[in-house]
């Protein structure tokens, strides 16, 4: 069937589209754009489905390049089936999976099981990103070709930091021979040991004990020698401090080939606010200082930081109705993401070509996924916005099974209205 | 006045007003101490708890003996005997407990922001009786009568916490009481015991013993844990005991009528030499203690709605 997108303002950062027109889609592909299409399909006659979306915003299928699905093993805290559920509700068309499930997605079998859950669930586009080393233990290299057969589109050991420099050298060259990315999770772990939150007065006064920003930009600026010296590319995950960005933006300058990657809550908060020792603030990295989130926006903006990711890490109440110490770490991010990077753009940091490249068109191209562009012949992944859409968010309401969100009950503007993939509807919020 | 708290979480969140009312509280509780017959029947059918998830045996003495004093029926709970090595979590203690109808809840534990989270959960009274690095709200408030009592008040006296600050709930506590009372706190202690950005809180710090007590009114030593030398925060209980041990010498330096205070259990010749420890014309180690009583008994008095 035919899709006939009318009236919306199409955002295309890759054609550089910023236009009022009208989009077909036929068989799971952009058929065309222009602004004649609503009359030439109805003089047709043939069976076309039109929906009217003035005063929306339609842009390429947003791309969340740093989920946590939990399946298989965690499947208390969330699914692919119900985590893609929340994927399509927050507007995104096609997720990647970080590999610390249980067991770690160290193997084909594994990443040939999401896919197939994947599948299952027929929501999003989901692209699972095989570990670096096997069980993520930072001693073996896991075999990267066999993971890029059965569909990794990327390497990582997140959440377990490569500390063995060795072995980040040996697993960038062996990437850069495959043209699969690494996506470094930089952190000393002997730096960050026993840490909860961010180093700083707010730490010294809450007595928690703290994660120096050193912690992530030590291994950064390791991680860009490494890449310098072989050549090859590396994706800095999650970053967080001033000092991160700047050395990003020092090796950017250098050639070194490095992108990287932030989450809406590293310029959304800081440290400042766990001082009711709210485990849903308990993120790591850690919040960080207002100078560190300023720096964040400042990067963004520069185009340093190349992609918002969510770094959706959905968690059971078990896990986080606990004192701070034992809670674990983490944000569900996939349904409050866009809401919360639309501020970047109401605040004048980003423009709104700028936003949907880093949430879309930037993270296919750093994971060399055929996506994050409306060029005629392309994948029919669409997300349509309202931007007006005033809506507030609650816990209850997600789809994903990780209630836990620091942003429960904030007011928000903006939100996916309407999730198209591979041309077929998957959410419908308008 | 009255006294509107809930819960005493910390130091950090008590005005002034309340801060001196509690002190007044404590000190009309001194004499029932001193009596024969040491009891009163003020807070007769009242239950206290004392939940304790780390080791403690002057904390939870001192609330045992507070809360008998004013007749009220005392439970002691450790984490050896609770239900917590079977794995129970803090919110099921808590409701478990609640469900007792007792009506305040003594909490210490190893991790910080346990008693808010409690405090969150019940409608009983909580007093945080030491929660991680955080606060240690009652070891401040009777830090703070002994100095009051010894010294007459607090504006323009200068303070001198020496030690693992960093580590310290009982410094916290104390940094945030005697600044809010208007005493100048200066700090001491090797780069590795200071936490960061901790002059924020309106203190000075100094990496020197003898920078920090010159001319100091009061000084107040910690307790230097063995353990944190395996997170080499220092190199040697030798090294440490050289260049942070208060004695008889380096004293000279604080003023001539200065107090010497520790928070206990002290560590002979390692944080303060014996001699110093020992000298009751400076030492008000032992003042302490008895303070304790007084001040827990005032906040159970308090907190049961001993003066509505």
């Amino acid at each position: 069937m035919k899709l006939l997108l009318t009236g919306a303002r199409i955002i295309d950062p890759a054609q550089n589209i910023d236009t009022v027109s009208d989009i077909l889609l036929e068989g799971g592909k952009i058929a065309r754009m222009g602004s004649d299409l609503l009359k030439a399909a109805k003089s047709k006659g043939t069976e076309i489905k039109i929906i009217e979306l003035a005063g929306m915003i339609l842009t390429p299928g947003l791309i969340d390049m740093h989920t946590h699905l939990r399946e298989p093993g965690q499947e208390y805290k969330e699914t692919v089936a119900s985590g893609t559920q929340a994927a399509v509700a927050g507007g995104f068309t096609s997720i990647a999976c970080m590999p610390n499930t249980d067991p770690v997605n160290d193997n084909r079998s594994i990443t040939e099981f999401i896919k197939k859950k994947a599948l299952e669930a027929n929501l999003s586009n989901v692209y699972p990103i095989g570990a670096i080393s096997r069980n993520s233990a930072g001693q073996q290299l896991t075999e990267f070709w066999d993971l890029k057969e059965a569909g990794a589109v990327a390497l990582s050991d997140d959440g377990k930091p490569v500390m063995d420099a060795a072995l980040m050298r040996h697993a960038l060259e062996y990437a850069s021979s495959l043209e699969l990315p690494v996506i470094s999770h930089c952190e000393d772990i002997n730096l960050s040991a026993g840490g909860q939150m961010n180093e700083g007065y707010y730490s010294t006064i809450l007595g928690l004990r703290g994660i120096p920003s050193t912690a992530e930009e030590a291994m950064i600026a390791r991680d860009i020698l490494i890449a310098e010296f072989t050549k090859s590319h590396v994706h800095i995950a999650h970053v967080s401090t001033e000092g991160s960005v700047r050395l990003i933006r020092e090796a950017k300058k250098r050639g070194v080939k490095v992108t990287a990657e932030t989450a809406p809550h590293y310029f959304t908060l800081t440290d400042e606010a766990l001082q009711a020792y709210n485990t849903n603030l308990k993120v790591n990295p850690p919040l960080r200082s207002a100078a560190d989130v300023a720096a964040i926006k400042e990067g963004l903006a520069d185009g340093t930081l190349d992609a918002i990711v969510t770094d959706h890490a959905p968690h059971a109440s078990t896990d986080k109705e606990l004192e701070f110490e034992y809670a674990a770490n983490g944000i569900s991010g996939l349904e409050t993401s866009l809401a919360l990077s639309l501020r970047l753009v109401a605040e004048g940091i980003l423009s709104l070509p700028e936003l949907t490249a880093k949430m879309s068109f930037n993270p296919a191209r750093i994971l060399k996924l055929p996506k994050g562009t409306l060029e005629p012949g392309a994948d029919a992944d669409i997300t349509v916005i309202n931007p007006q859409l005033n809506w507030t968010v609650d816990v209850k309401a997600f789809c994903s099974k990780g209630k836990n969100s620091p942003f429960h009950g904030w007011e928000m503007q903006g939100k996916a209205v309407l999730t198209i993939v591979g041309g077929e509807i998957k959410y419908d919020g308008r | 006045m009255k006294f509107e708290r809930k819960d005493i979480l910390g130091i950090k969140d008590l005005a002034v007003e309340e801060v001196n009312h509690i002190l007044e509280t404590a000190e009309s509780f001194l004499e029932i101490s001193t009596r024969e017959i040491k009891k009163v029947p003020t807070l007769r059918g009242k239950t206290v708890i004392n939940l304790f998830f780390e080791a403690s045996t002057r904390t939870r003495t001192s609330f045992e003996i507070a809360g008998k004093r004013l007749s009220a029926d005392t439970i002691n709970i450790s984490a050896s005997t609770s239900s917590v090595v079977k794995g129970e979590t803090l919110i099921d203690t808590a409701r478990n407990l609640e469900a007792m109808n007792p009506d305040v809840i003594v909490i210490r534990h190893s991790a910080a922001g346990a008693p808010h989270l409690l405090a969150t959960l019940v409608k009983q009274s909580i007093i945080n009786a030491g929660d991680g690095a955080h606060e240690h709200p009652t070891q401040a408030l009777l830090d703070m009568m002994t100095i009051k009592e010894k010294k007459g008040g607090f504006a323009g006296l200068k303070v001198a916490i020496v030690g693992d600050i960093a580590h310290s709930r009982v410094a916290r506590s104390n940094i945030y009481g005697l600044t809010k009372m208007g005493a100048e706190v200066v700090l001491a202690g090797p780069a590795t015991m200071l936490p960061r950005d901790v002059r924020q809180m309106g203190v000075k710090t100094y990496t020197k013993l003898e920078e920090a007590i010159g001319g100091a009114d009061v000084v107040m030593m910690l307790r230097i844990q063995l353990e944190r030398q395996k997170q080499n925060i220092f190199p040697s209980l030798r090294e440490y005991s050289k260049h942070y041990c208060l004695n008889s010498r380096n004293i000279k330096l604080a003023q001539r009528d200065a107090i010497v205070m520790h928070p206990g259990p002290i560590n002979r010749g390692v944080e303060i030499s014996p001699d110093i420890a020992d000298d009751l014309s400076r030492s008000v180690i032992l003042d302490q203690v008895n303070k304790g009583v007084a001040v827990r008994m005032a906040l159970l008095y308090l907190l049961s709605g001993g003066n509505e």
